[in-house]
């Protein structure tokens, strides 16, 4: 079924046909539209589980996680400080090796206070070990819930597919919304057992020694690189029997282009149409769109730009003191490369800040004509 | 990759321990204990944990274990039940355990309370054994939070204090003036009193209980496992490392402080009725205060502060019995 839905609304969506069990969350915005549509859902009888409406999001991390052990399937969201506050839980699921799946909706963080769009709350979690999934419009949203579950309950990692907000989450989109019989044949029931055996009772989460600490990080840091081959198979499952898929990377002309833009989420939309332009200008300009951030996906990125002179990095996001994260990673990526093209890194679109065709056609034309990369990123402003 | 072939990557092992069935020795149950229909005949708190001699906190698990029984799942927090409760691969407790972080006992309950009922295993009990730090200072938010969704569990704060596992600090929850490491010349502010906080929240049962009367508590266990909904238990834990006492004083020292009125035995109904479950024998405090070295620094004018403050304590207690209709 094709209708127009708002991202918010195609995530609560995604939460249904996944026949999640129980969703624990707390209102923030530009989340909120998902947490009300769920709790319409649940009120219409539409949603098989317990909604647990948390006093904070730490809590409704919390309660995730042991809901999650103990067995069932398991949703949350937030944004911005909401996920901040999580910081600790986040720590505390991977840890666990709960398969839960959580959107965030990307925010600013303060302060000052302000609520566009902006990737700098999800990107500092990444160390938190969760799969981390960005996406650029309402219907990879919903496909891309659906496919997550399938994937943390495999390498039993947490996953969080991440939206902007005001874009994604509150634009009003076609959506193909498959049926549940479809889902179901793609998404078996949640198959990890209980970790909670009242006749081999277990002790989860015990003190351990640091030889052991290290054990398990190394173990989950193992399953984070099996995750690779685990998102691959997922996604072409997930093409043959819904009809739709979406690669870690997505490289658009970009064989034998003088110059690719690397984006992620909704300002990849932005950027296709900033390309076209270019191309049509005769620029000789590709789109390199990066969807997953963990695991990145170095390899990948690699054969897109081993032969490309220059890259254009754009990042709604900053890291103080270095630069915008995808283009930390991009260029870290890139390292091991005997002929490594030039990366510019540009920040633009902070907290929803207007990015147009016409400001990414600049930076693209300005990086072409520059010798080297500035030493620091360019800030793109229209006020500046 | 196969299903579940991760699962033995988080700790989970069947604990090996000294013995199954621990001894049991230290409390004196009085007169009647051996015929008590609370008592199972099997121990979930196994011999061989990680507690000081004399901890109050290992008597009141074991004694609440005893009566939920094997279909029970603690949780825990980082306290000195995390350290009781041994490290990897042991595990103090024959019931499954898991250990969550500090400020979360109640939400982690409470997803396992949700979880096991939409798995119709509502046989099983969820049990949150958190202190007095993570229940009265960092866990209040989430504790309120579960108390306001009546939340189907049971909360035990055992409180001893003060933050007993990093090396006896001061909570809210230690006595005005009592010696810690953090209040040297002893604590300014005064003890908060939880009840009444916990009270406000008008859940279905709480109760204060004490290993000094193991019967009345073991009573009030069996009651809040029958009971559906939010249910709460406050227990005075004895320490005799933060409370500087001899480590034989534990029982007695629980027995003085529900003896004095310092900490009465009750019952609060759905927030409203009160009812009192011990008459206590009014023991001047002092004789409470003598045996710990963390008072030894009181004047007489202390100890007379503390007595007129636990009379009316005790006087309000019963005012308040009286206006639920029963005692
Ligand atoms: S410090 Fe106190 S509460 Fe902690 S284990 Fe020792 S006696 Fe028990």
């Amino acid at each position: 079924m094709r209708i127009l839905l708002a991202g918010n609304y195609a995530v609560a969506e995604a939460v249904r046909l996944s026949r999640v069990k129980f969703v624990a969350a707390y209102p923030i915005t530009p989340q909120t539209p998902i947490y009300e549509k769920l709790s319409d859902m649940e009120n219409e009888g539409k949603l098989s589980g317990v909604m647990m409406r948390t006093e904070s999001e730490h809590s409704a991390m919390a309660a995730c996680i042991s809901a999650s052990l103990t067995g069932v399937r398991t949703f949350t969201a937030t944004a911005s400080q909401g996920l901040a506050l999580m910081h600790e839980m986040l720590h505390f699921a991977s840890g666990n090796r709960v398969p839960i799946v959580m959107t965030n909706v990307n925010r600013v963080i303060s302060a000052p206070w302000a609520f566009g769009s902006d990737q700098s709350d999800s990107l500092s979690q990444r160390d938190t070990g969760w799969l981390q999934f960005y996406c650029e419009d309402a219907q990879e949203a919903l496909d891309t819930v659906i496919q997550a579950y399938k994937i943390a309950e495999q390498v039993l990692l947490p996953i969080m597919v991440c939206i902007d907000g005001f874009f994604t989450s509150h634009f009003i989109e076609p959506v193909e919304i498959p049926d549940q019989e479809t889902v179901d044949a793609f998404l078996p029931p949640f198959s990890v057992p209980t970790r909670f055996d009242i006749k081999e009772p277990a002790y989860i989460t015990n003190v351990v020694n640091p030889e052991q600490y290290m054990g398990y990080r190394q173990r989950s840091f193992e399953d984070m690189e099996k995750a690779r081959a685990v998102i691959r198979e997922v996604n072409q499952e997930y093409k043959e029997i819904v009809g739709r898929g979406y690669d870690p990377v997505e490289a658009y002309d970009t064989e034998g282009a003088d110059i690719v833009l690397a984006t992620s989420g909704a300002m990849t939309s932005t950027a296709r149409v900033a390309i076209e332009n270019l191309k049509e200008k005769g620029y000789k300009a590709g789109l390199l769109k990066m969807k997953n951030f963990r695991p990145f996906p170095f390899e990948e990125v690699q054969a897109v730009l081993k032969d490309v002179p220059k890259v254009v990095v754009l990042d709604r996001n900053i890291s103080l003191g270095k630069e915008g994260i995808w283009c930390q990673e991009l260029k870290a990526a890139l390292y091991p490369l005997e002929r490594r093209p030039q990366v510019y890194g540009y920040i633009a679109g902070i907290c929803g800040a207007d990015v147009s065709p016409d400001m990414i056609e600049d930076m693209v034309t300005r990086a072409l004509k520059s010798e080297q990369p500035e030493k620091l990123p360019v800030w793109v402003r229209r006020d500046g | 990759m196969k299903e579940n072939d991760h699962i033995e990557t988080i700790s989970r092992d069947v604990a090996r321990t000294a013995g199954e069935k621990g001894r049991l020795d230290g409390l004196s149950l009085g007169e009647g204990a051996t015929r008590a229909p609370l008592m199972a005949a099997k121990e979930y708190m196994r011999a061989g944990h990680m507690a000081c001699p004399g901890c109050g906190e290992a008597n009141t698990m074991r004694l609440i274990l005893k009566v939920l029984g094997e279909k029970t799942i603690v949780v825990i927090l980082p306290s000195c039940v995390g350290v009781i409760s041994a490290t990897y691969p042991n595990s103090t407790f024959a019931v499954p355990c898991f250990h969550s972080a500090f400020e979360i006992a109640a939400p982690t309950a409470a997803g396992i309370a949700n979880a096991l009922k939409l798995q119709g295993r509502e046989d099983v009990t969820a049990l949150a054994f958190a202190g007095d730090g993570g229940t009265f200072d960092i866990g209040l938010q989430s504790l309120s939070g579960a108390a306001d969704r009546n939340e189907n569990f049971i909360y035990v704060c055992l409180d001893n204090e003060g933050y007993m596992n990093t090396g006896i600090q001061s909570s809210s929850s230690t006595p005005e003036k009592a010696w810690t490491m953090t209040t040297p010349g002893g604590r300014r502010g005064r003890k908060k009193k939880f009840m009444q906080i916990i009270a406000a929240h008008r859940m279905p049962y709480a109760a204060t209980a004490s290993i000094g009367n193991p019967l009345d508590l073991m009573e009030k266990i069996r009651k809040a496992k029958e009971i559906k909904g939010m249910k709460f238990i406050h227990t005075l834990t004895p320490c005799p490392t933060g409370w500087r006492m001899p480590e034989d004083l534990t029982a007695k020292a629980a027995q003085l402080a529900v003896e004095t009125k310092l900490f009465p035995l009750y019952e609060v109904i759905d927030g409203t009725e009160y009812r009192i479950t011990h008459e206590p024998q009014g023991i001047p405090v002092a004789e409470y205060l003598k045996i710990q070295g963390r008072f030894k620094h009181f004047k007489p004018e202390d100890v007379e502060r503390l007595q007129r403050e636990v009379d009316e304590d005790w006087e309000r207690l019963v005012a308040q019995t009286r206006l639920g209709g029963c005692i």
